[in-house]
């Protein structure tokens, strides 16, 4: 594989899951548990939208065939996208909008530790300013892990209920095909198969400040890094998309 | 965001104040430093009907922010560029943040923001008329921030000297963030109104269906407003429901005329005399049609409210079932 074609796929994971993610907390806004975390979840909103442009923008340039990051996420369907399929989970209930943001926030640390010492210094740009952000959305939700676990009865039984429902598409974030190989060949990023320890050890820590089991993870359903999505994403693109796909020729 | 005052009926006359044999010199005292525009603070003596009328203004403001970002949520996720979705999510989000400073403004007068929740969910609370109007089309977006959010600058201003010091305070933040809201609501009906001809009718639209509800926003005339004169000697309120109705219609027809777009009010011209514009009559059984809540979403703003609090119960008794867990094992180590 050439190396311009996996930089601009991966360019566009990277875009992508930070949009979906997006798009999902955008949906809490006004309707959060409490006042102070309808206002977090849309900071964390606010922080992956602007992620998603700085690299669906540098996709365009890499692609260089004139789509800029609107057209890249306005104008490509299901098929076309790169997220993993963890970010377009149902944000259910707050456990489980919770158990989506604690692990992807968890793992996305990690991938960004690493991409901040990028041989691509336009990515090691971006993942410099985007870490200080993950952080805070890592901690965060790990806070709130910690507060359902170990809360009531209630809310521990529904923060399972939100791990259970995502585990299945843990294994993909550490998945490694032939971009990701190309990838950390050039010496761009970090291969996601090293990030696992590192992650591992994170959940298990956050787990038993949380009093949680640790489940055993059932196979992995994978798919989303190759434009295989489930069937979740298709709806929150036909919202998402519906105007600029209903008036082509407009500008806003 | 901002309401007016809602109640229909006048508060309780200060005669019944007195009835509640509040010492002489204590209302004096406290009058002439209203009347010599100083700050009211927590702590401060003040008559309890002076109280009253303060939590209800400040807590109809607060359940204003609230519900107000209902109408505008409601497009976050069909925003129509990255920059878009995003500066509408920090807007929705600021006035979020504008209700929770002022509920904790509210709080400083004796009355928890569960209480002032539970009165609104219960009908008791007013918010502001607007947010009962839908939003059908993107322009919507527009003209909230452009006429809503314009018609809360002129009614918020002058509170950023009103005699509540918290209260005053959380209006100088208020304000700042509101003049952004109104120009990023203007900017988008400058790119609609300057867009195709589809982007332009959704914009003629939306100024049809907001322009009315927008004048409606200063509260009733001033002659059917009963609490005006006590609210202002107060200094609670410093400019009446009319005379702010007016500046906001001399400064939006000029801004109107710029979009290209036409004020759908027949009998609108300008007096070169007054120099003001004359409007026409505001159709006041819909005002009171849609305090009494039934505007055309009243039903669908207060069930989102009523249940994304119910259903984020379950969370607020896990923060604090766990933070006494905290709490009991901090101190059973000490």
């Amino acid at each position: 594989m050439d190396i311009k074609t996996a930089l601009f796929d991966y360019l566009l994971r990277l875009g992508d899951d930070s949009l979906i993610l997006a798009q999902r907390l955008s949906a809490w806004c006004g309707h959060g548990p409490m006042l102070e975390v309808d206002l977090s979840m849309s900071n964390i909103g606010l922080d992956l939208i602007g992620q998603a442009a700085l690299f669906l923008g540098y996709a365009g340039e890499v692609e260089g065939k004139g789509r800029d990051a609107d057209k890249l996420a306005f104008h490509r369907d299901a098929l076309r996208f790169r997220n993993c399929l963890l970010v377009e989970q149902p944000n259910g209930d707050f456990a489980q909008t919770i158990a989506r943001q604690y692990v992807f926030s968890t793992w996305q640390r990690l991938l960004f530790q690493g991409l901040v010492k990028s041989g691509d210094p336009r990515i090691a740009e971006i993942a410099a300013k985007a870490l200080k952000e993950i952080d805070y959305h890592a901690d965060w939700s790990a806070e709130w892990v910690v507060r359902l676990g170990d809360g009531t009865a209630e809310s521990r039984d529904r923060m399972i209920a939100g791990f259970a429902w995502m585990w299945r598409f843990v294994d993909e974030l550490f998945q490694v095909d032939d971009v990701d190989a190309a990838i950390a060949k050039a010496g761009i990023g970090p291969s996601r198969a090293s990030l696992r320890a590192g992650f591992d050890a994170a959940l298990k820590k956050t787990f038993d400040a949380a009093t949680l089991p640790l489940m055993p993870y059932p196979a992995a359903v994978l798919g989303g890094r190759q434009g295989h999505h489930s069937e979740h994403l298709g709806h929150l693109l036909a919202e998402m998309q519906f105007l600029p796909r209903a008036y082509p020729g407009a500008t806003w | 965001m901002y309401t007016t005052e809602l109640q229909k009926q006048p508060s309780r006359p200060v005669a019944e104040s007195k009835a509640e044999k509040e010492p002489q010199e204590l209302v004096d005292a406290f009058e002439a430093r209203v009347a010599a525009d100083e700050f009211i603070e927590p702590k401060d003596w003040m008559p309890a009907a002076y109280r009253r009328t303060l939590v209800r203004q400040i807590s109809q403001h607060a359940h204003s922010e609230i519900v107000g970002m209902l109408p505008e949520g409601n497009w976050i996720c069909r925003a129509p560029s990255l920059r878009r979705k995003a500066v509408l999510l920090a807007k929705v989000q600021d006035e979020g943040g504008h209700g929770l400073y002022l509920y904790a403004a509210a709080e400083t007068l004796g009355t928890s923001r569960e209480e002032m929740i539970e009165a609104l969910h219960a009908g008791k609370a007013k918010y502001s008329t607007i947010f009962n109007y839908p939003t059908l089309t993107w322009a919507d977006i527009g003209a909230i921030g452009w006429l809503v959010d314009g018609a809360a600058i002129m009614n918020q201003v002058p509170l950023q000297r009103t005699s509540y010091g918290p209260y005053a305070r959380a209006m100088v933040r208020v304000c700042k963030e509101e003049s952004f809201h109104q120009r990023q609501g203007f900017e988008i009906m400058m790119a609609m109104a300057n867009g195709t001809p589809e982007q332009k009718e959704m914009a003629q639209d939306a100024l049809n269906r907001w322009w009315w509800p927008s004048l409606m926003m200063f509260g009733p005339p001033d002659d059917e407003s009963p609490n005006t004169a006590q609210s202002m000697r107060w200094r609670i309120k410093r400019d009446t429901n009319d005379e702010l109705r007016q500046h906001f219609v001399d400064v939006t027809v000029p801004q109107a005329e710029a979009l290209g777009l036409s004020v759908p009010d027949p009998k609108l011209k300008f007096n070169d005399k007054t120099g003001h514009y004359e409007f026409g009559e505001i159709d006041w059984s819909e005002f009171w049609n849609v305090v009494k809540g039934e505007g055309p979403v009243a039903k669908e703003r207060m069930s989102a409210r009523v249940k994304a609090w119910d259903e984020g119960a379950w969370v607020r008794d896990a923060a604090a079932a766990h933070a006494a867990k905290q709490h009991a094992a901090k101190q059973a180590a000490e």
